[in-house]
């Protein structure tokens, strides 16, 4: 009898897989899933995903690097410290709570406390309700990037999230490890909502039937993300048809997937930079900046981008890329290799020397193939490279002990902002203010001033004016090994509209998606 | 009997605790799981103090006597950093979908193997037996790894008849919540049979020989040779009085060869995105889950050292020189 009602429902199962053929679907393969539905529980571009599908901020990027309105509809600088903010009216949670004013002062006061979002919390007074509709946020300090900053204010559903769980604990409370509400549930005004959630596994939302946003040509009904972490099954999954969009796309396949012709493979610039940092501190030659060029100019990034790159990426020779404020278009790859022997020569080091170097293999596209043809392009200037990589689990360890004179590490700016890059890898390191956290031996005192200075600057010339000096300083000083700024690669049917959904901070809009 | 019986449960609990604590001793050199939990612009701060918090910075005795006294008094193993749910749910979840993928497997063995060893040993000259033998090499020689590449490019992209990775439609099996079956949907039949058949393809070849070589060495016995003699019929003499004969060693292999099976389930569970417990450990090992991974390690150990036990206290029931040997 058991066998019966579970054949009946098996049959029930595909059938309804057939009558529903008629709504739009999008599966989607990423390389990873979002790992709470907590929205505040960590700073990762997954989660940053997942809260522009279920939630939404006050203002987002758009493609070509504008603010867009989103639950703010506009907004005016009051003073210097002060952003007043105009909230959208009759937008509802997907518990079906009014969105209001105290929902933006109450999550912006709970990523406070949160210990990934406090960071960039810090220059920031307070979230103060005017009426309900409208929210002043204030600054300490004149702050250059407020509305940066507003892309991150997604609003959570106060009400849904007040009161004690099943387990007696707060609704509130954030927690990493172990069983809190905000981990399985979760209410915003976004596109789409959670229906379903297995870690690792599945990853089910539903169109939000009331959503605010009646522009958005968005049609997707149903969306299935999948993580699928093998690159070789992510790519089958694309070409097999079991999915419509995937991210990220390997080199090794760009071809495959460009010459299908069902799919389009679509790159857009992404703000990551990939650099060397050569330590200071532990490699007397490296202190010597002669060497530091001589380095720069050994090494052939374009070549790299042209040959491991497969020609998408972007070669670099600053931190951040064109459309940023600090892009100074002067500064352009300096690859020279009789140039790199006779800086080697000035500088005493005819003879080369040896050096330790480390790189991730498993973080950054193609990372120990780019740490093994450095190692190689430095043999030609005498330098002898012993390179080791390892699993990013390890590597991060080993970048906190600065275990190597030369270290690679990648960044993408969370304000989407020049400043940011030197604030994390080029400002000198100090404990106490977190500046040069990932800064393995280098120190420019001036560095320091500039971008501190750029900080409260809200004059957007002269600011942009610092900016593109601190680049120029670290370029005549070779403060590091630039590479190139990876590209976001991403396998589509053809039958999909991407136009606006995709952007160079990869958060995918699919909520505006259109399936034709 | 008593003694026996208590020095053996005894040695158990010591190979369990041994276990555990070579388990606890690796867990440092896998990584840092605090990494994985925050966003790269995390302070160290902040970083040591989640460590705090999730008791990573005890002594290491501390922390082993916590996860002892938990696992013994309240059978909790612990929470997985990766999947935020107790260790223990996270295995048993894990674990339908690779004893499916064995069940599976393991027919697809026993169907295809069994009449074509039997008929290689019977017919050894004919052009399927050379073409079964030769061909047999090749599968022993292929890593499942690239078997399996190579199914989804014919049968997913090539083809486009079979799906190329995951479990499909899955059915809650009597309502548990953690056993989901993919065996009672077309949807979930047709994920099968890829993983299935390319990990069949490490097996396959040598059960074939087996069966081959071990009917061919009893059809040369006195007693087939006396049953021949007799003048009893060929279908009578090769399926009842060989084949039966042939069946003993292959099954006793056979029980060993599906446990081994367990454990070369980690790669197609990879290539094929099959959410069982060797894809769960490798996302354990990458992304420095400890906490699982030594949960995992002492499960499997537990499995091992309780079924050992068994047939030991067994083996002394039926064989009472086992433990006279083990009173002395």
């Amino acid at each position: 009898m058991k066998k019966l009602a579970l054949l009946v429902l098996s049959l029930f199962m595909v059938m309804s897989f057939a009558f529903s053929a008629g709504a739009k679907t999008l599966k989607v393969g990423l390389d990873a899933d979002p790992v709470s539905l907590d929205p505040q529980v960590q700073l990762s571009g997954g989660m940053l995903q997942l809260s522009h599908w279920v939630f939404d901020p006050l203002v987002r990027w758009t493609p070509d690097m504008k603010f867009e309105p989103r639950l703010a509809t506009k907004w005016e600088r009051l003073d210097d410290l002060t952003m007043r903010f105009y909230l959208r009216k009759g937008v509802k949670f997907h518990s079906g709570n009014t969105f209001t004013a105290k929902d933006v002062k109450w999550s912006f006061d709970r990523m406070g406390k949160s210990a990934d979002f406090k960071g960039l919390l810090e220059p920031f007074e307070g979230c103060f309700i005017v009426d309900d509709y409208t929210v002043d946020i204030k600054t300490k300090k004149p702050y250059a990037l407020l509305l940066n900053m507003a892309t991150y204010f997604f609003a959570m559903d106060s009400k849904f999230y007040t009161g004690t769980d099943a387990n007696g604990q707060p609704k509130v409370r954030i927690l990493k490890i172990g069983e809190s509400f905000a981990l399985n549930n979760a209410s915003g005004t976004g596109a789409f909502i959670v229906t379903k959630r297995e870690h690792n596994v599945v990853l089910e939302m539903e169109r939000n039937p009331n959503y605010w946003d009646k522009n958005s040509p968005g049609n997707v009904t149903k969306f299935i993300l999948t993580p699928i972490k093998e690159n070789a099954t992510r790519v089958a999954a694309l070409l097999s048809g079991d999915v419509d969009f995937i991210n990220p796309v390997p080199p090794q396949d760009f071809k495959r997937v460009e010459k299908d012709p069902k799919l389009n493979l679509v790159m857009i610039n992404g703000g990551r930079i990939i650099t060397f940092q050569m330590n200071q501190n532990r490699n007397k030659a490296l202190a010597n900046t002669k060497v530091r060029q001589a380095i720069v100019h050994a090494v052939n990034n374009t070549g790299i981008v042209k040959k491991i790159m497969k020609g998408k990426a972007t070669a670099a020779a600053q931190q951040g890329p064109e459309g940023y404020m600090g892009y100074k278009e002067s500064l352009v790859p300096r690859y020279d290799l009789d140039k790199a022997k006779a800086l080697m020569k000035e500088a005493g080091y005819e003879n080369g020397f040896e050096v330790t170097m480390m790189a991730p293999n498993n973080r950054y596209v193609n990372d120990a193939k780019i740490a093994e043809a450095t190692a190689q392009m430095l043999g030609k200037i005498g330098i002898k490279v012993n390179l080791k990589t390892m699993p990013k689990a390890q590597y991060w360890n080993e970048f906190d002990a600065r275990a190597a004179d030369i270290m690679m590490i990648g960044w993408h700016s969370d304000t989407e902002d020049s400043g940011n890059f030197s604030e994390f890898l080029m400002m000198c390191e100090n404990k106490e203010t977190g500046y040069g956290q990932y800064n393995s031996g280098y120190c420019n005192p001036k560095v320091d001033e500039l971008t501190i200075a750029a900080q409260s600057e809200t004059d957007m010339k002269k600011r942009a004016e610092i900016l593109q000096e601190i680049e120029q300083i670290l370029y005549d000083d070779a403060a590091f090994v630039p590479f190139h700024w990876q590209n976001h690669a991403y396998g589509a049917k053809k039958n999909l509209n991407l136009k606006g959904v995709l952007n160079s901070q990869n958060f995918p809009y699919f909520g505006d998606l259109v399936i034709e | 009997m008593f003694a026996f019986i208590a020095r053996r449960i005894i040695q158990a609990i010591l190979v369990m605790l041994v276990i555990s604590l070579v388990g606890f001793s690796i867990k440092d050199q896998i990584g840092d799981p605090v990494r994985d939990l925050v966003g790269e612009r995390v302070t160290p701060a902040e970083r040591a103090e989640i460590a705090e918090k999730m008791g990573l910075n005890d002594p290491f005795f501390t922390q082993y006597y916590r996860f002892v006294k938990n696992a013994v008094t309240k059978g909790d193993l612990g929470r997985s950093f990766l999947y935020n749910k107790p260790n223990l749910e996270v295995i048993l979840h894990h674990a339908p979908a690779t004893i499916e993928l064995v069940f599976g497997t393991a027919l697809i063995i026993i169907v295809i193997s069994l009449p074509l060893g039997v008929y290689c040993a019977l017919r050894p000259r004919t052009f399927l037996s050379r073409f079964t033998m030769s061909f047999s090499t090749l599968g022993v020689s292929m890593p499942v790894y690239l078997t399996a590449i190579l199914l989804i490019f014919l049968f997913a992209i090539h083809w486009q008849v079979l799906p190329s990775y995951g479990r499909g439609d899955t059915i809650d099996l009597f309502g548990l919540g953690w056993w989901s079956t993919g065996l009672l949907t077309i949807d979930g039949l047709r994920h099968l049979i890829l993983p299935c058949v390319s990990l069949s393809t490490l097996m396959l070849p040598l059960f074939i020989r087996l069966i081959r070589s071990e009917m061919m060495e009893v059809l040369e016995t006195e007693y087939i040779k006396y049953a021949w003699a007799k003048g009893l019929s060929p279908a009578r003499v090769w399926m009842v009085h060989a084949f039966k004969n042939t069946l003993l060693p292959v099954i006793t292999v056979f029980g060993v060869q599906i446990g081994i099976m367990f454990a070369f389930t980690l790669l197609t569970e990879l290539v094929f995105q099959w959410p069982g417990m060797g894809f769960m450990f490798l996302e354990a090992v990458h992304r420095a889950d400890i906490s699982l991974l030594i949960a995992y390690l002492v499960v499997v150990a537990c499995l091992f050292v309780v079924v050992n036990t068994v047939v030991d206290i067994l083996y002394g029931f039926i064989n009472p020189t086992v433990r006279i040997t083990g009173t002395k």
